[in-house]
Parts: C-alpha cells; sequence; structure tokens
C-alpha cells in the first residue's frame, strides 16, 4: 500500500531504474515515468541527490510538479525483494506536458501489493464450488475451459461459444492483448458470438463517419492549440479527457496560442479561439471554457436531448444558404452532396423548434464556426464529439449529419481542423477479420437462452450494458443451471465435470460464464471460473492515443502470484486445446490452433501488429495499417513518451517518422478516394425511449466523472474514490429535489418500465429542472437497468435516451456528515 | 505564544488566470509573519512540527480566511472559522479549521469562496471543501487538502497549530 506516513514520502535516488509508462485510463495516454529503487533507499532533497533533479531542501515553486503519496507505492518481487516506485507525468511528453490527471496521478497506488489498493487481485484462477470461489491452477482451469470449448466446438460449433472482450488499448486492452484475443475468437475458435466491452454486438462506434471516408482519428492534439473555432458535442473533456483539454484547448482558449498561429498560418485572421459546446447538461467543461475564454467567446447550446441531427441538419443548410461552404473541395473531393442536402435541409425556424435553442443561437454559432474571417480565409473549426453522439439518438444518423457539416465546410485534413472522436479507453485495435457478416445483438441471445458457454474477457457488462436488469436477471438464473449441476458433480475428474457442465448448458438451459480480469469485479456474482490477468506496468504494453500516437508502456514488476497477460492466457487456451485436438487425432481441428507459442508479449505484438503489409500475409484488421510492421519494441522504447503517430510513414535516421494528421493529401477512406456526404433526415426519437418520456417525469442522462475510471474496478477499493462516491450519484435540480423531498445524500429508487436501481442524491443547480445526470457503468447503482433495449442500425445503444421516475427510499446520516455535496461547477 | 498577531489576511484574486493569482500570493508570502520551523529530524516517521499560535478563537471573524504560515514561513494556510460545527473543527463551537492553500495538485494557491465555503484552484480548476475536511469536489488532484491539525486552549481562547495532516504541495517532507 502506499506509504502511512502522510507527511513524508520517499524520493527516488539517483540512479533509479527509469522506464516509460503511458497512462492506463483515458484516450488521452499521457506519458508518465516509473522510477524504482530499493526500498531501503531514498534520495536526497538537493537537486542532486534526487531523480527528479529537484531542490527540495525548499519550497517547490507553483506549476513545477506534481507529487503526491498517491504516485508512490512499495512493491515487492516474487524473491522477497521490496522496492519503492513513484509514477511521475513526463514533462517532455507532447501530450500532457507534465500534468498529470486525477486517474493517472493514482497509477502507482493501484499496482499490486498485498495489503494496497490492489490487495483484492485476483493471482491465480478460480473455479466457483459450493457457495465459494476456490483458488485452483491453471491447469485444472485450462482444461476445464478448453475442454468445455472443444465439446460446444465439436456437438453445437463455434456458435454456442460467446465473448464479451474488450478491444481497445491502455489497462485491459493494448495491441498484443486484442490480437490474442481476436486471433483465438475468430481465426482459431470461428465463433462470430461476440460483442465489444460496452455494446452489445462486434460494431464500431464510428460506422457512419468511416463510410463516409473520414475516419474517427484524423487531428493530433496540437489541432486544438490552431482551430479559431471549437464545436464540441456531447463530450465533456475537463472531465473525461483531462491533460488534452488543459494542455492543448487551455491555451487556445486563453490566446496563448496566437503567436504559434500567426506562424502557421501566414496572412490569416487569428484570434483565441472560440468555443461551442453542444450539450443539454451545463457540464464542468462549460463553466471551465468561461473561466478561461471569457462568457462572450463561449456558447453553450443546450439542446433538447437527442436533436442533434436536427442541429447539425439547421447549421448546414444556413452555411450553405449563405455561400460559406467550400465548393471547390466538394466538388473535387466529395461525393453525393446535392443527395445529402436534398433530405438533410431543415430551416433555422424548424431547426429551433427540434432543438429548443433560440434562432439567433443556431446563427450565431453558424457564423463563429463556418463564416469567412476577415482575412477572407475559411475558419478552422475543430469538430470534436464523443458518447453525446456515440450513446446518443441514433449513433448513425447524427454521425451522417454531422461529418457532412464538416465535409461541406472542408473541416478536415487542414491544420486546426478535424471531427474526431474524443475516446474513452485508449486504442489499440489489431485482429483477423470479424468471421460474419452481420451485427448479432448478444445480449438478446443471452437473454433467449442460446448460447452455452460465455466469456467476459476483461469486461462488465452488469455494470454497462443497455437493459441490464433483463441480462443479468436471465445470466443469473442461467448460471445457477450450472452451479447447481457442479455441485451435485462431488468428486468428479475434470473430465466428468466438463460432462456435467456441458449437460447443464445444453440439456437444462444452462450457461457456463468465465471471466478474465484483474479484479473478481460483480460479474463474479454470476460466474464460474475466473483467469487472472495482468497491466501495464507488470507487461509490456502497446496503444495509442486520440491522436494515434503509438507507445510501449514498458514492463517494470512481475503480476501478483499467477496472474498473466491476456495475451498469454489466450496462447495457453489455444494451446490446451491444440493438445486436446491432436490427442483426438482431429489434426485439422488443431490446426486452426496452431500459431500461439508465445513465450512473451513481444511474440503477440510480433505476431499481430507487425503482420499487416507484410508480403503473403492474409489481411487484418489494424490500426497500424500496412506499415505496423515497421514498429518494434525496440524503437518504440527509444520513441518513448512521444512514441510515433500512426500510420507510420517511414523508418529513417534511425527512427520511426509517422502522419500528423489525416486527408491532408485529399485521399479520403473510399474506395475512390472521395469523401461521401451522407443524407441524415431528421428522425425524432425512437418509439420505445419516446414512450418512456411519455411515462416518466425525468430525463436520466448519464455519463462518466473526473474522478471514478470505467467501472471502478481499482476506485472501489480507494477511498479517496469510495467514501466520496459509495453510491453512484444522481445529480438534479433543486427544485426538482424539494419536490420529491430529496435532501443531499439521500437514497433515491430511480425506476421506468425495463429496471429500477439506487442513487445517491446530488442536487445542484446546473441541472435543469426534469433533467438529471447519473454516473455511469458505476459498481453501485448501474444506470444501464433503466436503458431502453432499442439499438440504431449497428446495434448501437441510445443509453443517452432515458427517462425514469424518481422517489426517495430514506437518508444516510453517515454520508451526510462525511460527503461534500457542494456544487461541482467552478463556474 | 498567546502575543502572536494574526497574520494578514490573504485575500486572492478571482481571476482565473493562474500566473496571476500566483504573483498576488507569492508577494504576500515574502510579507507574512511566519515563525520558523523549529529543527526537525527529517528521517523521523513523526516528524517534528512547530507549535503555533493561530489566534484567538474570538477575534476570528466567521467565515474569513485568515492567513498564516506553517509548519514556516514559506507554507502559506489560512484558519477559517466556519460558523458552525464541522468534522475536525475545534474551539468553542467546534467550527475552526486550517488548510495549506497551495492546491494539491501542482501547487497554485487557492481562492477562498465565502458564499461556497470551496477553496478554487484558478491553474487547473479543482475545488476542495472548507466544511469537509478539505475533500475534493471536483479536480484534477489525488489528494485532499493537507488539514492543518489545530488545538485549542479554552482557557486562554487560544488556537495552535501542532501538526499537517497530509502533504504540503512541492515538499518531500511537510518539514524543511
Amino acid at each position: 500500500m502506499s506509504t502511512t506516513m502522510k507527511d513524508r514520502i520517499a524520493l527516488p535516488p539517483q540512479g533509479a531504474q527509469r522506464t516509460n509508462m503511458t497512462c492506463h485510463f483515458c484516450i488521452v495516454g499521457c506519458g508518465y515515468h516509473v522510477y524504482k529503487w530499493d526500498a531501503n533507499t531514498e534520495g536526497g532533497r538537493p537537486a542532486n541527490q534526487n531523480a527528479l533533479g529537484i531542490d527540495f531542501t525548499r519550497q517547490v515553486p507553483p506549476m513545477a510538479i506534481t507529487m503526491t503519496k498517491a504516485m508512490t507505492n512499495t512493491i515487492t518481487d516474487p524473491g522477497g525483494k521490496r522496492w519503492n516506485i513513484m509514477i511521475m507525468p513526463d514533462k517532455a511528453c507532447t501530450v500532457n506536458s507534465g500534468l498529470s490527471s486525477t486517474r493517472g496521478g493514482k497509477m502507482a497506488s493501484y499496482m499490486y501489493t498485498s495489503d494496497g489498493i490492489g490487495r483484492e487481485r485476483l493471482k491465480s484462477p478460480r473455479m466457483f464450488r459450493g457457495d465459494q470461489w476456490l483458488d485452483t491452477s491453471w491447469t485444472q482451469a485450462l482444461a476445464i475451459y478448453a475442454g468445455l470449448t472443444k465439446k460446444i466446438l465439436d456437438n453445437d460449433g463455434p456458435n454456442g461459444v460467446l465473448f464479451d472482450c474488450f478491444d481497445h488499448g491502455g489497462a485491459g486492452g493494448g495491441f498484443e492483448n486484442t490480437w490474442a484475443t481476436g486471433k483465438l475468437m475468430f481465426s482459431a475458435i470461428q465463433t462470430p458470438m461476440v460483442r465489444i466491452h460496452n455494446r452489445p454486438a462486434y460494431n464500431s462506434e464510428c460506422h457512419a463517419t468511416r463510410e463516409m471516408g473520414v475516419g474517427e482519428l484524423n487531428n493530433s492534439y496540437e489541432d486544438a492549440q490552431l482551430a479559431d473555432c471549437i464545436i464540441a458535442t456531447g463530450c465533456n473533456p475537463y472531465e473525461t479527457q483531462s491533460n488534452y483539454f488543459l494542455n492543448h484547448w487551455m491555451p487556445n482558449l486563453s490566446g496563448g496560442t496566437v503567436d504559434k498561429k500567426k506562424k502557421w498560418f501566414p496572412g490569416d485572421s487569428v484570434a483565441a479561439a472560440r468555443v461551442i459546446v453542444v450539450d443539454p447538461r451545463r457540464s464542468a467543461t462549460v463553466g471551465i471554457c468561461e473561466q478561461i475564454a471569457g462568457k462572450d467567446n463561449v456558447l453553450h447550446l443546450d439542446i433538447e436531448p437527442g436533436s442533434d441531427t436536427a442541429l447539425f441538419n439547421t447549421l448546414l443548410t444556413y452555411v450553405v444558404d449563405q455561400g460559406w461552404h467550400d465548393k471547390d473541395f466538394i466538388g473535387k473531393h466529395t461525393k453525393n452532396f446535392d443527395e445529402a442536402m436534398k433530405l438533410n435541409r431543415m430551416s433555422l425556424e424548424d431547426g429551433a423548434k427540434a432543438t429548443g435553442l433560440p434562432v439567433a443561437s443556431i446563427r450565431q454559432a453558424a457564423e463563429w464556426a463556418y463564416k469567412p474571417k476577415a482575412s477572407g480565409h475559411r475558419p478552422r473549426t475543430f469538430h470534436p464529439y464523443e458518447k453525446g453522439i456515440i450513446w446518443g439518438n441514433d449513433n448513425y444518423v447524427i454521425q451522417s449529419a454531422l461529418v457532412s457539416l464538416v465535409l461541406a465546410t472542408h473541416n478536415v485534413g487542414r491544420r486546426g481542423t478535424g471531427v474526431c472522436r474524443m475516446g474513452g479507453h485508449q486504442e489499440g485495435y489489431t485482429r483477423p477479420p470479424y468471421p460474419g457478416d452481420k451485427k448479432i445483438y448478444i445480449d438478446q441471445e443471452v437473454i433467449q437462452g442460446r448460447g452455452l458457454m460465455y466469456t467476459l474477457w476483461g469486461t462488465n457488462p452488469f455494470q454497462t450494458t443497455l437493459n441490464a436488469e433483463q441480462h443479468r436477471l436471465v445470466l443469473h438464473r442461467r448460471a445457477n443451471i450450472v452451479n447447481e449441476a457442479v455441485a451435485r458433480a462431488r468428486g468428479a475428474s475434470t473430465e466428468q465435470l466438463i460432462e456435467v457442465i456441458y449437460d447443464a448448458c445444453k440439456n437444462k438451459g444452462g450457461l457456463f460464464v468465465a471471466a478474465m480480469n484483474l479484479y473478481p469485479t460483480t460479474i463474479a456474482e454470476e460466474s464460474h471460473l475466473m483467469l487472472p490477468a495482468a497491466h501495464p506496468g507488470e507487461m509490456n504494453l502497446t496503444s495509442m492515443n486520440g491522436e494515434r500516437r503509438l507507445r510501449l508502456s514498458e514492463r517494470f514488476m512481475d503480476p501478483p502470484g499467477a496472474a498473466k497477460p491476456d495475451c498469454l492466457i489466450a496462447a495457453d487456451i489455444a494451446n490446451t486445446l491444440k493438445a486436446l485436438y491432436l490427442k483426438d487425432g482431429k489434426a485439422d481441428m488443431a490446426r486452426r490452433f496452431e500459431g500461439f507459442d508465445w513465450k512473451t508479449e513481444e511474440d503477440a505484438f510480433n505476431d499481430g501488429f507487425r503482420r499487416a503489409g507484410r508480403p503473403g500475409a492474409p489481411p487484418i484488421d489494424s490500426q497500424g495499417g500496412d506499415t505496423g510492421y515497421l514498429a518494434t519494441y525496440e524503437l518504440l522504447r527509444k520513441a518513448g513518451n512521444n512514441g510515433v503517430q500512426l500510420p507510420i510513414r517511414e523508418f529513417k535516421d534511425g527512427k520511426l517518422h509517422g502522419t500528423e494528421i489525416l486527408y491532408a493529401d485529399y485521399k479520403f477512406d473510399t474506395r475512390d478516394g472521395r469523401a461521401e456526404f451522407k443524407p441524415a433526415p431528421w428522425n425524432g426519437l425512437p418509439q420505445p425511449v419516446a414512450a418512456q418520456k411519455a411515462k416518466h417525469k425525468f430525463w436520466i442522462n448519464a455519463g462518466r466523472s473526473n474522478e471514478v475510471w470505467q467501472t471502478a474496478y481499482h476506485d472501489q477499493y480507494n477511498s479517496l474514490v469510495r467514501d466520496r462516491i459509495p453510491l453512484a450519484y444522481l445529480e438534479m435540480n433543486p427544485k426538482d429535489s424539494k419536490q420529491l423531498g430529496v435532501s443531499p445524500g439521500d437514497v433515491i429508487e430511480i425506476w421506468n418500465d425495463h429496471g429500477s436501481t439506487y442513487a445517491m442524491a446530488y442536487p445542484m443547480k446546473a441541472l435543469k429542472p426534469g433533467q438529471t445526470f447519473m454516473l455511469f457503468g458505476y459498481v453501485k447503482g448501474v444506470h444501464g437497468d433503466l436503458v431502453t433495449p432499442w439499438v440504431d442500425r449497428n446495434v448501437i445503444p441510445y443509453y443517452k435516451g432515458t427517462w425514469a421516475s424518481i422517489q426517495r427510499v430514506g437518508n444516510m446520516d453517515e454520508w451526510q456528515r462525511t460527503i461534500s455535496y457542494k456544487n461541482k461547477r467552478f463556474a | 505564544m498567546d502575543d502572536l498577531k494574526l497574520s494578514r489576511r490573504i485575500f486572492l484574486r478571482s481571476s482565473g488566470h493562474a500566473a496571476a493569482a500566483v504573483g498576488t500570493v507569492g508577494a504576500t508570502l515574502v510579507s507574512g509573519q511566519a515563525q520558523a520551523a523549529s529543527a526537525a529530524g527529517g528521517t523521523a516517521i513523526t516528524l517534528n512540527y512547530p507549535k503555533q499560535g493561530v489566534g484567538k478563537a474570538a477575534d476570528m471573524p466567521v467565515n474569513r480566511a485568515v492567513s498564516f504560515t506553517y509548519p514556516d514561513a514559506s507554507a502559506p494556510c489560512v484558519a477559517i472559522r466556519m460558523g458552525a460545527s464541522v468534522p475536525g473543527g475545534v474551539g468553542p463551537n467546534q467550527d475552526i479549521v486550517a488548510y495549506s492553500i497551495l492546491c494539491t495538485h501542482m501547487g497554485c494557491p487557492f481562492q477562498y469562496d465565502t458564499a461556497s465555503k470551496v477553496f478554487k484552484c484558478g491553474c487547473h480548476f479543482s475545488m476542495f471543501d472548507a466544511e469537509h475536511a478539505g475533500q475534493m469536489v471536483c479536480g484534477q488532484a489525488t489528494e485532499d487538502l493537507p488539514r492543518v491539525l489545530l488545538e485549542y486552549d479554552a482557557r486562554t481562547d487560544a488556537v495552535r497549530a501542532v501538526g499537517v495532516d497530509g502533504l504540503i504541495y512541492g515538499r518531500q517532507a511537510n518539514v524543511l
């Protein structure tokens, strides 16, 4: 655990081991250094006596460092030797320039120690027997997992084997691990019955923009420093991409990059950027933008929930009617403009009616973002977006409307522009092609009793899926059928146990649930087998961030106990299956499980990420593209926390050279290279969502909080988070809470036709009456219980389309005494 | 110790511009009446904090940040009489608390917002609740505010600083 001395910490001495670490958590991927040294030593206070080179004999001035207790820990290696570690932000990393967020700043605390925050980590495989989780060997765990998989493959085919698997970078992901799991699921087992970690099918969150020829990560973070205007939709970067906002947006909003703009764009009129935030909620980002840029330079378009498409279509219509679109670019480099204009056209008045905005606000947004500047140049407008669109009212339609507006105004492929998702996790996708031709709604397959075996790989659908209550109830019932059968199989051999499990699944409606994870997490409530995984620092791991920056996080310690990287777990499973098939004399099936003879995660990286583009290699889907093979661990280690931006252009002068922005060459990702406009007529709310809205008073918006990472898999053990958020909070307008008789900290029930859950009331003026905001994906209080099963054409949920009723349940003296319910908005 | 005067108050600028706020406070610190730290054994687990008068409870205006430095001249702190009992509060009404005013994230000095009773950092917008033991309300820090541990002598009405719970920004140890 972190030092128990709260008023001092140990400094790394000069000569302490220093390795690179990209933050485990959000998409931004801030660069950090890990210092590791003998626990019995420490550096001195004089600058020349510590590895940080900072003089601690006197008070260090503001803004010089972030160095807190949470950034330290004392770990023990397998030989029993103790080491101090300190994980510090890297000032030379262009992503964060030495800034540390409240999430990344806690990485050291989360590294495993037997008595620390990570003490509940899985250290060995576990089986659920009787009413307990019991540790078991890898040999038995793999024999059961692989044996059951083989049994199902042989008797029922791959469609009986279901997966819910991560597809991202950072902790619980990475190119090594997405490749290994993808190769196991898609090439070896060959099942199409797979969903991705936060959505119920194997799909992208960005189908429309990709079909239009515009990949969703097309600029550099530096472009946010160069934009004339930022029109941010459904994103809250102060809280969820903190250092991207603080290190790149803030300098532009405050005018700190005007000189840079003058230098880069001679002749252009330049000034501090103005920002337009499209969000029904006055998020933390809105107030902070006002604080930085002044209220006159911030426009908050607080649209009616779900009306984004109407706004973009209205802006597009107005821009075209004013003649502000880029006719030359549209003519030479795009297609379908006229078709889209026919269907997307929407008057200012109709747009105002649909969005609830004044006409003047829409007009003002259009003028800020698209009206030619005094110098005659087209403004450079950056269009970031995230879950407001991705989990919005028809992901496909909104993206089509947004990217059409961006194409009409040529706000992609130029410096200072871009139309980019902000992102959640880092990215790290490299997999063989998905072995199916349609998107399968896996949650519904589970609910309808299909599938025999379900592996939850680094995911948690209990906390993060839609229609979650029904999904969990069915899983509970089906898992319990297996539990009861296993309980009766006293003294069974592994082979007999497999027969018992298979029978329970095949003939009695059961479902065998396995989970690979760092922790038991809430999925342990309904699973049967857990396999212990590792995270960055315990393994070498590569990921790319939201500007496609590929970095290697270096291993500096061992995983706890017998835990191992996901890629090597996948390899163990494949190799066990191969051996079973060879024993069975089925050479053809054994061949499907070949190619996993890896000793390290680097072997998985070389086999996957470095495969694309090599002569004779079959096609794979990889964010590294055809030049991924140029990257090696050795070169990435050398490239440090600045890494290289994908795609790699060349290897020259001993280093990798990457790509700062996409489409500067006007070659879009369509067959003919022309970007494609897409019709996106305003659609209104989907019927199941409209039905809930008609019946229930409150809009239950949901999203992330600054302090909580993802499902709180670490944070639930950290008092800084857990004691403050014992139950997911629900922010609501004080007038609403008064009417409901609800005080700050009260427990409230939120329910609708799909489910019910509890939350902790957090009244706050920033919320409009009738609108609330609930912490998403939390360990206690699951917003997904209230989300309708409706999905768009690509099986993307509409998490934000949730309406429900609220009632007071009771008060919690302890919470009211110890938890702050102050306004979370800075301004 | 009873004859120590209240240090002069720090009125931080409400500006969100970090450099301006830092400059203002920096100037204040130099002129602050600080009690120099006593010699400390730098390697002990429990640091050797000085005992230092902060003022008399009766003299402390309600909800006004009274500045002092602790445990040495370069560590700006404020004491606040909140007006109602709060966790960790001392004094006749158990309502007096004191904190380091350097943000635990990157050390920028706070402004104290009397309306919300929250410390606000203009550099990266972290906020801490003066009424809830310095709990972070929202922000980029990984630690709540370091609390100056106070003692109250009912006989003399004196409030004294006796230690700090939590690491002050920019230090390897709270006692230099």
